[in-house]
């Protein structure tokens, strides 16, 4: 069964084209990698998906919805969570308040003028807290935390929206290598145990080698290959394309292949 | 030194007739305690016309101590005081004068909205306050009140002056230039009345109501010129006005052409214009050097002698205010506010500029001004063939009065 | 109409346009590079002329020549430029660290010291300069006769944007200037001597305005009132221009010129709002002005400048605000009547100013323009209290809901926008109701205002009435400070730190902020309602700019990241204007100067002094 189906997505940004016809199915529970050069169109992907962007063509459906080109927002509600390149906290709160917010947020009481926001779903974020390993941090303040913490309590963010998919931007930009192994175990644990399909970029191919169940691999806005980690790594354009064959050349070469 | 300690014991014996005031009672007062006039004007925004009107204030009080002060022996003292320039303010300076400085009751005030603020406290405070700059007609008209009294010639009548002056004009197009505020729109409006009734025919051809304080002044006298008026009414003053006759003399906009100017001849405006100030003008002001009365001409030595400065329109005002206050204090020999409003009523004091009544009618006084033409003396503007216009001569028609005043 | 007019009215309009630029590139540059908004641009205007006034005519008795006319103006700027130099030196370079708002603040310090300065030291007659020698008459221009001087200032604006032109892009501290006003932290990091950067930009930014000043001298006099004309008007081109654009700027001065030169022919009454009227359209239209470019998006992790972690009360904290409520309502048993009047308004501005915070500490939405709602709530109940005769009550209904009306309409735009555009377009949409008051005299009695708005009969004695205040303020307060912990206050927080996060946790942040501006509408309406009874009147100076920087002025001094900060600073800021106004006509130098001395003393306001006394931990669960 599927969860998050994409079918065609092209975006332009004047002449440039930043994607073009991008197509790919993620199942439930599954952890599907994009990868590719600098500039290969990856955050555009994402961004389409998440809402932040909208497609000049294509569609994006999940589980059966169409949700092509609704804002992030309405894209959260109907079950996407997200984390950033750079992570994007509330940084006056504490780590607790970040995913207290969150939870307020789901459950739809951001206009409540009543209630004390910090005595609301702190359980439940604590709960949230323990999964990714920073119950223990849970009353300082964000902003007091190691880079690769922040990461952790963003997942936990995400993951407040009790979400069936997550969008990861390059979860392990900026942390130490140790801790990239730690995180990308975490959601892959965490992907299985509750069925969320999670779509990730990422620089580090040891990281994606590791815990991606397929990858796509984008070039100048498409794709030029797709499969599990052995395919792909098996994969001659892939391999030129690693190799420093220009990106260009091989989705051409790609394009040929596939059209002609 | 000696005027702070004053100041702080004013405040002491200020709170307490406040509280006796809560209970109801009125303070005896020892024979010879100063008799306390709260004064609350623009002296931050408004100085170059406040400063003066004070200092003449205080030479008028001074003179009049040395003379045996009034009510029988007690000093005059006036507390001055910011009023902020906005209504606000204003009337929190009012409540502090009444209140902890322990006036009798309260004068000055130059903005027309502060004026009409300070006023209706007043009236609601039941207390005496003396106007003496504002020029809104609604001071003493539709906004007037039993405590408020007003001693300077409005905007109509300084207005009619100049229309009286214009009789036997043949010029029939007129162009009306006037900042855009209560004062310049109630001037138009007061000149449109009163045009017809000096030259009948006199038309309106063109209006412009420049946002005060930012005249767009070669877009303003391009408008004017555009429509041919045969006489041009003007309402700017200050740097509006310099702005305004730089450019209107340099494009030839007043070649040819009458102007009729309000208060463009008082020293305060008169003196930035320098040797821009142009020929021909009939202008209300204050030729202070033409004036020949011995009491006027004692009065300017010893403004000139005290303050290194010739007299002000400012000045003028607050000498005659100071004189026409002594003169009502004599006469109610009472610092009760409702004595105070009855020995206003129609009350006739002589002062520098001659005889003054406060017409008990509207409340306002027949303090009057003086109309003239400008001419260039060297590289300063003057007045030349002008006259003393009575007060008298321009109020308001008994009839509008008792219909804006239905109580009066 | 002949062409001869309207092409002599044109070139009018480009006359002012081009002296609008001098001042308003200066004032742009500024910004670019240091991200301050001078307000004491205006003040640098000012003392241009006051300057040149003094310098030229002296040159003059040497030789009347158009070349020592010139060489005055060219002297009286650089002398400009040197304050400053002077003012980057002693204030700004001691303030860069601090939050935004307060170097705002700091500059509108100056504002208020100079202008008093300059009473003192040209006294309060305004003083008319020489004419230019050689430009003084008229060229006849297809039969209209226009002045030389302003034929001259037309090509002044040209050449000074040529000139700038050549700067930025042949010299590498024009260079510096650009990257500077691209992304200011990569110069830093670029090695780049930055408080020699900042002195130099300050330096052309202020030589510019004084160029601009001296320049007008053959047009207007110099008069003590001049710095804050010209700085709205200033800040209208740089923003529809978009900020730190010199060309931007040029175009910017350009429309607004002719806007005027021919507005005055249309709409000769409404002049006063016609440039506001094109700057919220622009901004509605073009979020960034013409030529402006958004703001770097916020990729870095910087803390935002507000209420950082709501405190709840200690045992010290509570103790203090049980004291201050009990000693405001037994203060009529033994206050004299001024004290209570004082109180009375310290009340008033306590709860507008706590209603400001609510939106600029703990929503980041910085307003410009708070006294509109303000002002539209003392309209709403005055008038309906002296035109259709309703009593107190229901006109103290009305008060709050004409705010939050008003903040719902205009919020409505406002919240598209961010930074610094979001505080001009409020600025804007202030200074359309203000010159809607000004001007519809029939129904708001123009500027004279109304008068008769006091109190119903139980009411009317000042102890009746401050119970009145008391109860409506310190509910108020109590309800928004409720809030503010509430899961909508932690909302507007969570936005104001990461609208991108907010978003995709699900946050429509648009129509939150938007609630939230109605919300502080109406508490500020509220609170006018209650200052025009105890006033007895109202008049537009409620809704005028310096009104709204009072109300920024208290919010600051108070603390911004505080929640009770703004309460102090009512206080504090009201005391010390009572304090000064009666005892020198300077008041306000030294009001001007307290305030500067309070950002320095306490940058992050009382409020904030406050908290670092009690030692903030800042996140404690109870």
């Amino acid at each position: 069964m599927t969860l998050l189906r994409v079918e065609g997505l092209s975006k332009r940004f004047g002449g440039v084209v930043a994607a073009r016809d991008v197509s790919f199915d993620l199942g439930p529970g599954e952890m599907l990698a994009i990868i590719g050069p600098n500039g290969a169109g990856k955050s555009t992907t994402f961004n389409m998906v998440g809402g932040q962007l909208r497609p000049d063509s294509g569609r994006v459906v999940l589980e059966g919805a169409e949700i092509t080109g609704r804002p992030p927002r309405a894209v959260c509600r109907l079950g996407v969570g997200r984390t950033f390149q750079v992570a994007q906290t509330f940084l006056s709160m504490s780590v607790a308040q970040n995913v207290q917010m969150a939870l307020i947020a789901r459950a739809g009481r951001t206009r409540d003028l009543f209630a004390q926001a910090d005595a609301l779903y702190r359980d439940g974020a604590l709960a949230l807290l323990d999964r990714v390993g920073m119950r223990s941090e849970a009353d300082r303040p964000i902003g007091e935390l190691a880079y690769g913490d922040v990461k952790r309590v963003e997942l936990a963010v995400a993951l407040a929206a009790s979400p069936r998919l997550l969008l990861m931007d390059e979860p392990t930009a900026g942390m130490a290598p140790r801790e990239r192994a730690g995180l990308m175990q975490l959601t892959a644990s965490i992907a299985r145990e509750r069925s969320i399909g999670v779509l990730f970029t990422e620089h580090d191919m040891d990281a994606v080698f590791a815990h991606a169940d397929r990858i796509l691999v984008l070039v100048r806005g498409e794709i030029i290959a797709a499969g599990t980690p052995e395919e792909v790594r098996a994969d001659e354009q892939v391999k030129r394309v690693y190799l420093g064959t220009t990106g260009h050349r091989a989705a051409l070469r790609a394009r040929k292949a596939t059209h002609g | 030194m000696g005027e702070k300690a004053i100041s702080r014991r004013g405040a002491l014996v200020g709170g307490g007739v406040a509280a006796a005031a809560l209970v109801g009672l009125r303070p005896a007062r020892a024979q010879g305690a100063p008799v306390r006039i709260g004064e609350l004007n623009s002296y931050s925004r408004m100085a170059a016309f406040s400063v003066p009107y004070r200092n003449a204030m205080q030479l008028a009080a001074d003179t009049i101590n040395r003379a045996g002060g009034v009510m029988g022996g007690r000093p005059l003292e006036f507390i001055f005081r910011d009023d902020g320039a906005t209504p606000g303010d204003a009337v929190r300076v009012a409540e502090d004068l009444l209140t902890r400085e322990n006036v009798a009751f309260i004068a000055g005030t130059f903005l027309s909205n502060v004026g009409l603020a300070v006023a209706d406290f007043a009236n609601q405070r039941k207390r005496l306050f003396f106007a003496t700059e504002p020029l809104s007609d609604a001071i003493t008209m539709a906004q007037g009140n039993r405590y408020t009294w007003r001693l300077r010639p409005n905007t109509y009548m300084q207005t009619r002056m100049l229309t009286e002056a214009a009789r036997g004009q043949t010029a029939r197009r007129w162009g009306i230039v006037a900042p855009n505020y209560e004062y310049g729109q109630s001037a138009a409006a007061n000149f449109k009345r009163l045009i017809t009734q000096s030259i009948p025919g006199a038309q309106i051809v063109v209006e412009q109501y420049p946002a005060l304080g930012r005249v767009d002044a070669g877009a303003t006298v391009g408008a004017l010129s555009q429509a041919r008026p045969d006489a041009i009414f003007n309402v700017l003053f200050g740097p509006d006005l310099t702005a305004f006759v730089r450019e209107g003399n340099t494009r030839g906009l007043f070649e040819r052409r009458l102007v009729l100017s309000l208060l463009s001849g008082e020293p305060e405006y008169m003196i930035p214009l320098g040797d821009e100030c142009p020929e021909g003008w009939i202008v209300t002001g204050y030729p202070w050097e033409q004036v020949d009365a011995p009491a006027h001409r004692a009065y300017v030595e010893a403004y000139r002698a005290r303050f290194n400065e010739t007299p002000r329109m400012g000045s003028l005002l607050g000498y005659v205010t100071v004189e026409v206050l002594a003169n009502l204090l004599n006469k109610a020999n009472s610092l009760d506010s409702e004595a105070l409003v009855e020995a206003l009523r129609d009350l006739r004091s002589d002062t520098v500029t001659g005889p003054v009544t406060m017409r008990g009618l509207d409340h306002q006084g027949t303090m009057g001004t003086w109309v003239g033409e400008t001419v260039l003396r060297g590289r300063t503007g003057a007045m030349r063939n002008v006259r003393y216009v009575d007060g008298a001569e321009v109020m308001f028609p008994e009839a509008e009065v008792r219909a804006a005043r239905p109580n009066a | 109409m002949d062409p001869g007019f309207l092409l002599v009215q044109s070139l009018s309009g480009l006359a002012s346009a081009s002296s609008l630029f001098v001042i308003a590139s200066g004032l742009t540059l500024v910004f670019g590079v240091t991200r301050i908004v001078n307000f004491a641009h205006g003040s640098f205007y000012m003392l241009g002329a006051y300057i040149a006034v003094t310098v030229v005519p002296w040159l003059l008795e040497l030789d009347r020549s158009p070349w020592l006319f010139f060489a005055g103006v060219l002297l009286s700027a650089l002398a400009v430029g040197l304050l400053g130099v002077a003012m980057e030196l002693l204030l700004l370079r001691r303030i860069y660290k601090v939050p935004e708002l307060f170097q705002l603040l700091a500059t509108f310090g100056v504002v208020l010291m100079v202008q008093d300065a300059v009473l003192w030291i040209w006294g309060p007659v305004d003083i008319t300069g020489p004419r230019a020698p050689g430009l003084r008459h008229g060229v006849e221009i297809l039969d209209q006769r226009f002045p030389a001087y302003e034929l001259f200032l037309i090509f002044v604006g040209p050449a000074v944007l040529g000139l700038l032109w050549l700067l930025m892009h042949r010299t590498r501290f024009g260079i510096l200037i650009r990257a500077a006003t691209r992304d200011r932290e990569m110069v830093g990091a670029l090695g780049v001597n930055q408080a020699l950067l900042f002195t130099a930009t300050l330096f052309l930014g202020a030589f510019l305005a004084g160029l601009g000043g001296a320049l007008q001298i053959p047009r207007v006099s110099a008069s003590a009132q001049m710095d804050l004309s010209i700085i709205t008007e200033v800040f209208v081109v740089t923003v529809i221009g978009g900020m730190g654009s010199v060309t931007g700027a040029f175009l910017a001065a350009l429309l607004i010129g002719q806007l005027q030169a021919f507005g005055v022919l249309i709409f000769p009454k409404i002049t006063l709002v016609l440039v506001f009227v094109l700057m919220a359209a622009v901004l509605v239209v073009k979020p960034w002005g013409l030529l402006g470019r958004p703001e770097p998006a916020a990729g870095r992790a910087a803390l935002p400048e507000g209420i950082l972690h709501p405190r709840r009360f200690g045992v010290v904290e509570g103790t203090i605000a049980m004291l201050a409520v009990a000693t405001a309502f037994v203060l009529p048993l033994f206050a004299d009547a001024y004290t209570l009047k004082v109180a009375t308004e310290v009340l008033v501005l306590a709860l507008a100013a706590f209603s400001l915070n609510f939106l600029v500490g703990n929503g980041g939405i910085v307003s410009f323009g708070h006294a509109a709602y303000f002002g539209l709530g003392a309209y709403a109940a005055g008038l309906l209290v002296t035109r259709l005769g309703v009593p107190m009550e229901p006109a103290l209904v009305a008060a709050p809901l004409a705010g939050a009306f008003f903040a719902a309409l205009f919020g409505f735009f406002v919240v598209r926008l961010s930074g610094i555009y979001l505080a001009m377009l409020t600025l804007a949409f202030a200074q359309i109701a203000y010159a809607v008051c000004f001007q519809w005299v029939e129904v708001t009695g123009g500027d004279n205002g109304v008068v008769g708005v006091w109190p119903s009969p139980w009411a009317a004695s000042r102890q009746v009435y401050f119970y009145v205040v008391a109860v409506c303020a310190v509910a108020g307060i109590a309800a928004m400070r409720h809030v503010i912990y509430a899961p909508f206050g932690a909302t507007l927080r969570a936005a104001r730190d990461s609208e991108v996060r907010a978003d995709a946790i699900g946050v429509d942040v648009r129509t939150h902020r938007w609630l939230g501006f109605t919300l502080a509408g109406a508490a500020a309406g509220l609170a006018g309602g209650l200052y025009a009874f105890s006033k007895g009147s109202m008049d537009p100076t409620l809704l005028g700019i310096p009104t709204s920087v009072d109300f920024l002025a208290m919010i600051l001094l108070g603390g911004i990241q505080t929640v009770m900060g703004p309460v102090i600073g009512a206080a504090a800021f009201h005391s010390i204007k009572d304090v000064f106004m009666p005892l020198t006509d300077y008041w306000r130098f030294f009001l001007g100067a307290s305030i500067i001395a309070l950002v320095l003393i306490f940058p992050r306001g009382l409020g904030g002094a406050y908290g670092k006394l009690r030692g903030s931990r800042p996140v404690q669960h109870a």
